[in-house]
């Protein structure tokens, strides 16, 4: 280990671009303090990928200096190289090599000798709670499993700073708290450096320090709790009064000047005021201040609310009596393998419906038959009182999808891409024309030049919606749309699709976001292939135990009920074995 | 059916655009074709234009010297070396500076001055049988032209049969002539297999083949909107081809242009036919990559392009009858060189209709079949 008084990593005024018009940093300066646990948060394409790969010398400064350990990175990336250990986005897992040979292969790179292996893997197996997997294929693993094993592949050989980048990103509540809790106890059992970086802000709040990073520039650099203590004194709680929805409660707070940030929040709204106000707000009870609060709050001093975030349909959906979405115990089997197993649920018009649960559970399989990608194995699936499955072209017409990764036309810029679905989707002359500008207008894409491939990640989100949206669909799919988004774009999206559920258009939406699922009228939580819980965002967090006096969070309650039902799966194989 | 043309028109925008935007993909269309091309004009021929070799010769007498003449005069023979040891010859054929050697007996002008029959040795490097035996007969032939000169001129009269060798549509043996036509389906096939194969699959993995399911868009057009592209690329590449042919390498055209596009045509569609079935198939770029360079191997080498396929094991030459490309060259050769018209080719047309139909309808089911 490396002496306790210099950092271990120490940026001065680091410059790096990727072309004339892609500047990643602008001018960062930071440290991280041995022995501490320090998180870059920020959101997508904040510069937090490039800073990390310039610490452990893999990109190169333009201007200013990165040292690590003493080193130079410019000059010493070898030297960095051998002592940190580095874990990328997309790490290299070999899915078809089993969990042993994954970290066999690791060990080799490194030169890790067999003496060294025996003592490291059971410490590594242990840690990352692997131990019953190791003859497993990589490929077999869940999203969480892979991860925790990309990270013992990257700690088979003992380094003196880790570096991981977003390794919660995608992964389920359950896997990451768990993450958390293993890099928590490397940093405090092993005394090791580890500079994390995540765009989940509440991640931010478990670790010793904070850098938030937001466009190539450093924000904020400190702990936590400074961070949260600029919106000392301004958050507050509304509870809607009379027929009010929390949603419009929100939309209405969004709208007044004197209102930085508003989300539902456990049946209400959370509200960060522009300045402290000695009276606060009207019917607002004072409440604690978040992480995420103060963040907002340095935020808004940089960047303004989309002004086009409301939206309004020419053709709202025609009303419809009962469910418009209805699924009784559907199936569906890969083999010997049941990945959805009699799921029900139904969905009214104009609500929003929310599916959650682990990587694996299903619901992206029970998702992806509700859009007539898969056939059910058996059970009933009618969406919009037809048969998807087995529906025409008109049918298909009625849905909006919106895929969990970009994937519209990348060499396509982002007019054509509009022009290519608007075709698709049957809409001719005059109409197509209007419907194109509409999209473009509405989500702000008249700067979007070249290809869609190119832009920046918000765009690229907006320009999939658009395409979406463009033939006024009356129910609308959207798969994970807020992950990767910083926080302005998620509020800025959840505008949009509150205003179109308030019009009649029906929303089925999967998202990690456990305080999303707050937007949602109801929602179900699935795990295994079954639902676990299913209701009001308040019904199910009743399902979580009560902790004094706070309302247990979503994700208190999503963890609660995946644990119990897992605790109660458990159970029942002890008793038959 | 108007809406549906509809969407495969605006599939066929999205896909030329997608392939046409790219500088990169655009270049990747035409240059390697064009390379190609060239390079299988002056490379892939079995005419020999220069035979190295060594004269071990033990005669000094007029015959002799009047023999070897007639080796250096063709232009094509070049003697490297003169030996008089066996041993040297043998030395010049070990190290490949030389193709043939030719020995004379000592002698050989006496035998023939006396009117009688004299032997001249030809020893060829069989190591690569086709050459030495391109070369063999080309010395043959050197030999026979001096057998009748000597025969005139010696007063012993006309050799009773005499040998009159015409060959037809390629009257000097080029194999130039044969080759370049006959790359307009090598290539082609190659360029549209690889370009339909990959393009589902490049769709399934980026996503964008879900978002095209969810439109109205039925597997039917989303296979027209892939194979109308395909064989509009396949035709440019064709005729990118023929213009090397035409301008470049003067190969003269019997034919008629109309005939052959017709069955460009019929045969770009089969082509496209069996990429879209290789890439209903595969669920990666890398799979299709695969399962086309597997297909084009045989494609290729049981075409009748390099090998006749008469020669070829009879079960290989049933194989041969569901290959595309074996009826593309018989009709590229037979245009060109002889100036086949569609009744002459209809034995070439059907199969390749028959193969596009099977094709297209198996990847057809194969898109709403790989659903689950």
């Amino acid at each position: 280990m490396s002496a306790a008084s210099a950092p271990v990593l120490e940026c001065r005024e680091v410059y790096k671009s990727f072309g004339p018009r892609a500047a990643a940093l602008l001018g960062v300066s930071l440290e991280v303090p041995s022995g501490s646990l320090s998180a870059l948060v920020g959101p997508d394409g904040a510069g937090k990928s490039t800073l990390i790969r310039l610490a452990c010398g893999l990109l190169r400064a333009e201007r200013g200096s990165v040292r690590v350990l003493g080193f130079d990175a410019a000059v010493a990336a070898q030297c960095i190289q051998d002592r940190v250990s580095y874990m990328p986005q997309k790490f290299g897992l070999y899915e078809d090599l089993t969990v042993r040979e994954n970290l066999d292969l690791y060990a080799d790179l490194h030169g890790v000798s067999q003496a060294q292996r025996a003592q490291r893997y059971p410490e590594l197996l242990h840690m990352t709670d692997l131990q019953r997997f190791e003859q497993r294929l990589a490929g077999r693993l869940s999203g969480g499993m892979k991860q925790k094993l990309g990270l013992a592949c990257t700690l088979v050989r003992p380094p003196e700073l880790l570096l991981l980048d977003e390794p919660t990103v995608g992964v389920d509540p359950l896997s990451r708290r768990e993450l958390w809790q293993i890099v928590h106890d490397l940093v405090r059992e092993q005394g090791l450096t580890v500079l994390i970086s995540t765009a989940y802000l509440d991640e931010a709040e478990r670790a010793d320090r904070v850098i938030v990073l937001q466009a190539g520039r450093v924000l904020a650099e400190g702990t936590p709790a400074a961070v949260t203590q600029l919106a000392a004194g301004r958050t507050f709680r509304l509870t809607p009064s009379g027929r009010e929805s929390a949603r419009t409660l929100q939309a209405r707070l969004l709208g007044s000047q004197a209102v930085i940030d508003a989300v539902p929040d456990a049946g209400g709204v959370r509200c960060v005021c522009a300045a402290q106000h000695g009276d606060g707000i009207p019917g607002g009870v004072p409440v604690e201040p978040r992480f995420e609060d103060g963040f907002m709050v340095m935020l808004r001093r940089t960047q303004s609310q989309s002004a086009h975030a409301d939206i309004a349909l020419a053709h709202p959906p025609p009303q419809a009596n009962g469910a418009l979405i209805e699924v009784r115990d559907l199936v569906k089997r890969f083999g010997a393998f049941t990945a959805v197993d009699r799921v029900s649920f139904s969905v009214a018009r104009g609500e929003i419906f929310g599916l959650l649960g682990p990587n694996g559970a299903g619901k992206t399989t029970t998702f992806r038959m509700l859009c007539g990608l898969l056939t059910p194995s058996g059970g009933v699936l009618r969406v919009g009182g037809i048969d998807v499955a087995r529906a025409g072209d008109a049918a298909r017409g009625q849905l909006g999808y919106v895929a969990q990764k970009f994937s519209l036309y990348g060499p396509l810029s982002a007019r054509e891409n509009l022009e290519f679905f608007a075709s698709a989707y049957g809409l001719r002359g005059a109409t197509r024309r209007a419907r194109i500008e509409w999209a473009i207008h509405q989500f702000e894409l008249t700067h979007a030049s070249g290809p869609a491939g190119d832009l920046p990640g918000g765009f690229k989100q907006r320009l999939a919606m658009a395409a979406a949206l463009l033939h006024e669909p009356r129910i609308l799919f959207l798969d994970e749309p807020t992950s990767g988004a910083d926080p302005l774009a998620r509020r800025a999206f959840w505008r949009r699709i509150t205003a179109l559920a308030d019009q009649g258009v029906t929303v089925v939406v999967t998202t990690h976001f456990m305080q999303e699922a707050e937007y949602c009228d109801r929602i179900v939580i699935m795990d295994a292939g079954r639902v676990l819980a299913q209701g009001t965002p308040a019904q199910v967090r009743a399902c979580a135990p009560r902790e004094g006096e706070f309302e247990p969070s979503m994700e208190d309650a999503f963890v609660a009920v995946v644990e119990r039902s897992r605790a109660g799966e458990a159970r029942a194989a002890a008793r038959t074995a | 059916m108007l809406s549906s043309l509809m969407r495969i028109l605006a599939l066929v925008r999205k896909e030329l655009l997608a392939v046409l935007k790219d500088r990169r993909t655009r270049l990747s269309l035409l240059v390697p074709v064009l390379v190609q091309t060239m390079v299988f004009g002056y490379a892939a021929s079995y005419d020999l234009n220069r035979v190295p070799y060594v004269l071990w010769s033990q005669d000094q007498g007029a015959a002799a010297t009047a023999l070897i003449a007639r080796f250096d005069g063709t232009g094509i023979f070049r003697r490297i070396d003169t030996v008089v040891r066996e041993r040297d010859m043998r030395a010049a054929l070990d190290d490949r500076r030389a193709l043939l050697a030719i020995g004379i007996p000592a002698d050989f002008s006496r035998r023939l001055a006396a009117g009688r029959h004299a032997d001249v040795q030809l020893i060829a490097d069989g190591r690569n049988s086709n050459t030495a035996g391109t070369a063999l007969g080309y010395a043959q032939a050197v030999i026979g032209a001096f057998n009748s000169h000597w025969r005139a001129t010696h007063g012993e009269g006309r050799a009773p049969a005499h040998l009159s060798v015409r060959a037809w549509y390629n009257p000097n043996l080029l194999t130039r002539w044969e080759m370049i036509p006959g790359l307009i389906g090598t290539l082609t096939l190659l360029q549209t297999l690889l370009l339909t194969a990959m393009s589902v699959a490049r769709e399934r993995e980026q996503g964008t083949f879900d978002q095209l399911l969810v439109t109205p868009i039925r597997p039917v057009e989303i296979m027209a909107g892939k194979a109308l592209p395909a064989m509009l690329i396949g035709l440019v590449q064709a005729s990118g081809v023929l213009l090397v042919a035409q301008l470049w390498f003067h190969i003269p055209f019997e034919g008629s242009f109309a005939v052959l596009y017709g069955g460009i045509v019929v045969f770009v569609l089969a082509a496209v036919g069996i990429g879209l079935v290789v890439s209903a198939l595969s669920y990666t770029m890398q799979q299709a990559m695969l399962y086309s360079f597997v297909l084009l191997m045989p494609f290729t080498l049981l075409s009748g392009l390099t090998t006749p396929i008469a020669n070829m094991p009879r079960v290989l030459q049933y194989f041969t009858l569901i290959n595309p490309l074996r009826y593309a060259i018989d009709i590229a050769q037979r245009v060109y060189l002889e100036g086949a018209g569609m009744r002459l080719l209809l034995p070439d047309l059907w199969p390749l209709a028959l193969i596009g139909a099977v094709t297209l309808t198996a990847a057809s089911w194969l898109f709403r079949h790989r659903l689950q």
